[in-house]
């Protein structure tokens, strides 16, 4: 690899890498991402590799081992362009089918394709309803990178945005558009990046650094990983973009060492940047000098917060810091520190390339742009989904996830992770940007959408996040570490069937000392996914204190499994299966839960066969008398 | 101790680099030994409860021994709501320990952790490096046993 010198350095490597690949066709697996990885993807890729040497396509066909394609769920993905054929679940065993019909004969395997809920077979990616409402601005090129070739995000345009910021614009020009384009930090709290870069720029000091903060904790979030592993020279250019406008020369990214395959990866793109001389000094012939160091956070989610991120950079316990100064004017070392989220640090090389007034086009009023939503928990289509600011809950969850499992009903979707909250079926069609989601009650945090449907407690779910949060407080300040202790008891009891009359004014008033007196946003928020369940759920919390009850059948304490007399078949399944042998029967008797026994593990719900369903949840209410020992099943119809 | 000093040198011995360092000795021996610990903050100049402080405060971090293979258990939201509490007490009857334990054979070291970000396949359990989402009970004893 030749040093770059010039935007026109950069232009010609385009070039070459263009015309060397204009006449082969492409195929991309999602083989260099982690939940490809996790389906098996990479042997696909091998396969696919083997197969097209075995028939001679070598110089026909570019195989891609590309990061997380969205779509997760139907993993290994195969990808075949200019068609843009998509192939879901491939296995290995399918490759040579592959091959010699699609790249060979030009036909379509039929069974490979994604089918619809009306059974429809869709060819094309772009058809998929789950693609299909999307507009993939900073994620869609994730299908034609491999993140280990920089050649390939050259080719797509990769680093003009950098060459047109060095060669024609000042540092000024650049903070303007950026500032123009309002982009707003995608980590969490929303606060403009060019507001945040020029208090930096105008800070006292002569070294000033630059960071992206890849420190995704929110659990049921992972967008940041999914770029980082799949397209993370989008996030260096944007960071040496930012790096000139802001005036640093040095910057870091920190990436939690739970992600491996993201600092893998980040550390070869790093190396390949630098190689072409687009990190170092004299970055295309401009006299800037830019490099960066990858930190590896050692598992703790306050120090995504950015004084605490700052503190552990310089190799300490990251602990959050009063920020009476903000750390856009000291934080490394004490000095002007700009933190950017992942996300955000990929969208300024396309603010940069195609203008803040394209960017502005896209989004509602106060929030601009795209956003990239991990759509998990019980939705038909798990993924990554990156959709307009502004876009409704219900285009979300239902156009694009497809809609709730099994048939089951909606009941909430949990936004914003442990600072946030939850949003009930009536909000359904709120339009998903910064400032709607804090009016009801949630935010937007750094994306994760975590969808609940009917068989998910409230209660439970507040007490869910209360516990993360427990556990991650720092313990520095009182309000935190001793106020979600206490909330955390309040609710553990409830859920336990202990609640007591006031319990949830008990909460309330708890949550409004922690968002008070709480150093950092942690605790600041921490009372969030309480408060919001209290607010929408409030039914529920009175059911698990005044009647004993939960609804969903999750409070294992307020919960019995129960086997219905005259649907028992005897099959002896759960007699079997019980891990604590708590049933009781046999051939043709009915079988019965020894309550004294029984620990709630729900085995039993769960490998009775559905044409008989005879293992019932009950709870607020006393378990009915089991049936005298040795009585005899009724037969059911199904059972013939 | 060598290897501590080959750590050590390949960060320059640079003391913000503290927590790096930590990590890669973790890496290797699965565990930070008080000697280990002495050994930094002679070389590093660092004061051992500073480096406690460190260890004690992050979670890759353990003074214990940890097992030759390390089974992580997701708590993330995702994984929780499509039921993780039951896949721990699965996983918890398989190796009969609970988690932040290690087996009697120094075999297993069971965990849970806040978010793996795979939360598409949840719940999610990691045995070492493999990720499996959402394994029946006979697939988690297999696993298990097919450790060596």
């Amino acid at each position: 690899m030749a040093q770059l010198k010039s935007s026109s350095d950069l232009v010609k490597v385009r070039k070459q890498v263009l015309s060397r690949r204009a006449k082969k066709r492409r195929i991309s697996v999602n083989a260099s991402g982690t939940c490809g990885l996790a389906y098996s993807s990479d042997k696909v890729c091998q396969a696919l590799a083997a197969e097209i040497e075995k028939q001679g396509l070598s110089d026909k066909v570019e195989l891609t081992a590309t990061g997380c394609l969205g779509f997760c769920e139907n993993s290994p993905i195969v990808i075949i362009f200019p068609e843009e054929i998509a192939y879901f679940q491939v296995k290995p065993s399918d490759v040579a089918e592959i091959v010699s019909e699609t790249l060979v004969n030009n036909r379509v395997v039929d069974r490979l394709l994604y089918k619809d809920a009306k059974g429809k077979k869709i060819v094309n990616a772009g058809d998929v309803p789950f693609y299909k409402n999307q507009s993939r601005i900073v994620f869609g090129n994730n299908r034609l990178i491999d993140p280990r070739e920089i050649d390939d995000y050259i080719a797509l345009g990769g680093y003009s945005a950098l060459a047109k910021a060095l060669g024609e614009m000042s540092p000024e020009d650049v903070m303007d558009e950026v500032k123009k384009s309002n982009v707003r930090g995608r980590g969490g709290g929303g606060f403009p990046a060019g507001a945040k870069w020029e208090t930096s720029r105008n800070a006292p000091g002569k070294i000033k650094y630059v960071i992206v903060n890849a420190d995704e904790g929110d659990p049921g979030a992972y967008m940041d990983r999914a770029v980082l592993e799949g397209n993370p020279h989008s996030v260096l250019e944007g960071l040496v973009i930012g790096a000139y406008a802001v005036g640093s020369h040095e910057g870091y990214i920190y990436v939690r060492q739970e992600y491996p395959l993201a600092v893998d990866n980040l550390t070869t793109a790093i190396e390949q940047a630098r190689e072409y001389g687009l990190l170092g000094k004299n970055i295309l012939g401009s006299k800037f000098n830019f490099d960066v160091t990858i930190h590896c956070g050692a598992g703790a989610f306050v120090s995504g917060e950015s004084s605490a991120l700052m503190t552990a950079i310089e190799g300490k316990v990251g602990e959050p810091r009063p920020k009476y100064i903000r750390t856009a004017v000291s934080g490394v070392r004490e000095r002007p520190s700009v933190l950017n989220n992942v996300e955000t640090w990929a969208n300024i090389p396309l603010i940069i390339e195609r203008g803040a007034k394209w960017f502005t086009k896209i989004g509602t009023e106060k929030s601009k742009g795209t956003k990239i939503f991990s759509l998990v928990g019980k939705v038909n289509n798990t993924g990554l989904v990156e959709v307009p600011m502004g876009t409704t809950l219900r285009t979300i969850i239902f156009d694009i996830g497809g809609g709730i499992r099994e048939g089951k009903r909606f009941k909430a979707v949990q936004t914003g992770g442990p600072s946030g909250g939850v949003i009930p079926e009536s909000m359904l069609d709120l339009p998903v940007d910064f400032d709607e989601l804090t009016k009801a009650g949630s935010m937007m945090g750094s994306g994760g959408m975590i969808v609940m449907d009917e068989d998910n407690c409230m209660v439970d779910v507040a007490r869910y996040f209360l516990d993360f949060l427990a556990d991650e407080s720092c313990g520095k300040c009182v309000p935190c570490r001793e106020g979600i202790r206490q909330m955390l008891f309040v609710l553990n009891r409830i859920c336990e069937g202990k609640g007591k009359k006031g319990d949830i004014d008990l909460l309330e008033e708890l949550s409004d000392v922690l968002s008070d007196a709480s150093l950092c946003a942690l605790g600041q928020t921490a009372a969030n996914p309480v408060l919001s369940t209290i607010r929408y759920f409030r039914d529920e919390y009175e059911a698990h204190i005044n009647e004993k009850r939960c609804s969903a059948g999750v409070c294992k304490d307020l919960l019995s499994y129960y086997i219905l007399p005259d649907k028992c078949q005897a099959c002896q399944i759960c007699l079997r299966e019980c891990p604590v042998d708590a049933i009781s029967g046999g051939k043709n008797l009915v079988h019965v839960i020894d309550q004294k026994k029984c620990t709630k593990c729900g085995t039993c719900i769960e490998v009775c066969p559905a044409r008989f369903s005879a293992v019932v949840k009950i709870s607020g209410e006393p378990v009915p008398k089991a049936p005298p020992q040795g009585t005899e099943v009724i037969r059911s119809k199904a059972a013939k | 101790m060598k290897q501590v000093d080959r750590i050590i040198d390949s960060y320059h011995n640079d003391k913000n680099a503290l927590i790096q360092i930590l990590l890669q000795i973790q890496k290797e021996n699965r565990w930070l030994s008080p000697a280990v610990i002495q050994r930094l903050s002679q070389k590093l100049g660092v004061p051992t409860n500073q480096i406690y402080n460190i260890a004690t405060f992050y979670k890759a971090f353990s003074l214990k021994p940890r097992g030759r293979h390390s089974v992580s258990v997701c708590l993330g939201t995702a994984c929780h709501v499509r039921g993780a509490p039951r896949l721990v007490d699965r996983v918890k009857e398989v190796l009969e320990v609970e988690p932040g334990e290690t087996t009697a054979d120094m075999k297993f070291s069971l965990e849970t952790v806040n978010c793996l970000g795979c939360c598409a396949l949840g719940p999610v359990m990691m045995v070492d490096d493999e990720y499996y989402g959402n394994p029946a009970p006979t697939e988690i004893k297999k696993l298990i046993e097919s450790c060596d």
